[in-house]
């Protein structure tokens, strides 16, 4: 194994980091088999595909079906809502989305205290029957920016009393370790503010929760277009979850299925470690031999 | 057919003749199944709701999951 990592190796630590970075094979499993075996697991359970797809803004729920069977997809997220008593025959997004086929992940989004959270996540369980959750606590609505001491305090509490909660947070590799800490079966920190699109804005804090992370991590948040999907794989993340970057595209079938492909690309490329970068040219073809 | 119960379901007031959560939930045309029920701010777990009397001035938030990121 000649992958070059910053952390195995501090002469390295130079213009490269974080991109020279790669798996080690003593840490990684991965590092072994082959993609079609590259799986991973949050709390205790396993999943083919690291692309976590949102069910909003989409036209309708056929759109949103179709798009979720592009991506691949095998978790989504859902919020959980009053039900319309006023027409109660609307259809719903189970009759689009199959839970028994598909892992519906409910989220807290719109809560902005920890109570709030846990009272939302209390009904989800009650309703999906599952332990597996999103927790998120916002801080502000112009950003939402996750309440971090909201967000501690709501894990800790939701750990206690049996949940599994994959977090939501800032990219700060201090509060990733204490939501691990606190009971989180993953961290999530945002590669850029909900629905912004703008892409991972701060690479080298991503990479740096995850080499401190031994649970999943996740960039959740951010994503635009493909290519910020694959820097998010090539950081090493477990997988990346996203909505808007999907459901806003002027074709999001089709964008589903670029960011299947790109979070699978970048996966691929952080196993097999990048090549060291140099200053100046390196032909590719030999020099001997030429007429 | 027990006396109408008034009730305060998703913030709104309604009134019913139903005896058990469930039988409010299927009044209202939804599945029990399909839902989760918050009685007087408790959980009310789905294998009891068929057993869980209602009584007046009781509050319910009734939901269920809908698109979201």
């Amino acid at each position: 194994m000649t992958v070059t990592c910053w952390r195995s190796s501090t002469s390295s630590a130079g213009g490269n980091w974080p991109l020279s970075c790669g798996p080690h094979a003593d840490t990684d499993p991965a590092m072994t088999d082959t993609a079609s075996t590259d799986t991973w697991t949050v709390a205790g359970r396993n999943f083919t595909s690291r692309l976590i797809v949102g069910t909003g803004k989409y036209k309708d729920f056929a759109q949103n079906a179709a798009a979720v069977a592009a991506s691949g997809a095998e978790i989504v997220t859902v919020a959980v809502r009053r039900v319309n008593v006023m027409d109660p025959t609307q259809p719903v997004l189970t009759d689009y989305i199959d839970p028994k086929k598909i892992t519906y992940l409910p989220n807290t989004a719109g809560c902005f205290t920890a109570e709030d959270a846990i009272r939302t996540l209390r009904l989800a369980r009650e309703a999906g029957g599952w332990d597996l959750v999103k927790l998120e606590v916002l801080g502000e609505a112009r950003t939402l920016y996750p309440d971090m001491r909201e967000t501690l305090k709501a894990t800790e509490v939701l750990a206690r009393e049996g949940f599994l909660p994959m977090v939501y947070c800032v990219d700060d590799p201090i509060a990733a370790r204490q939501l691990e800490e606190a009971g989180a079966v993953a961290v999530m920190p945002l590669g850029a503010p909900i629905g912004s699109g703008l892409g991972i804005q701060n690479k080298v804090t991503i990479r740096l929760i995850v080499e401190g992370a031994k649970v999943p991590v996740l960039v959740d948040a951010g994503v635009g277009t493909a290519s910020e999907a694959a820097v998010a794989m090539e950081l090493g993340c477990d997988g990346v979850l996203m909505n808007t970057a999907i459901a806003e595209a002027q074709d999001p079938v089709r964008m589903a299925r670029a960011m299947r492909h790109a979070v699978i690309a970048g996966r691929e490329a952080y196993l097999a470690g990048r090549m060291k970068t140099r200053k100046y040219a390196d032909p590719s073809s030999p020099l001997a031999g030429l007429i | 057919m027990t006396a109408e119960l008034n009730l305060t379901v998703n913030g709104e007031p309604r009134r019913t003749g139903a005896a058990t959560v469930a039988d409010f939930v299927r009044e209202l045309g939804l599945k029990v199944a399909k839902v989760a029920v918050e009685l007087n701010g408790e959980i009310a777990p789905r294998s009891t709701l068929e057993d869980v009397r209602l009584n007046d001035g009781d509050v319910l938030e009734i939901v269920h999951f809908v698109g979201g990121g």
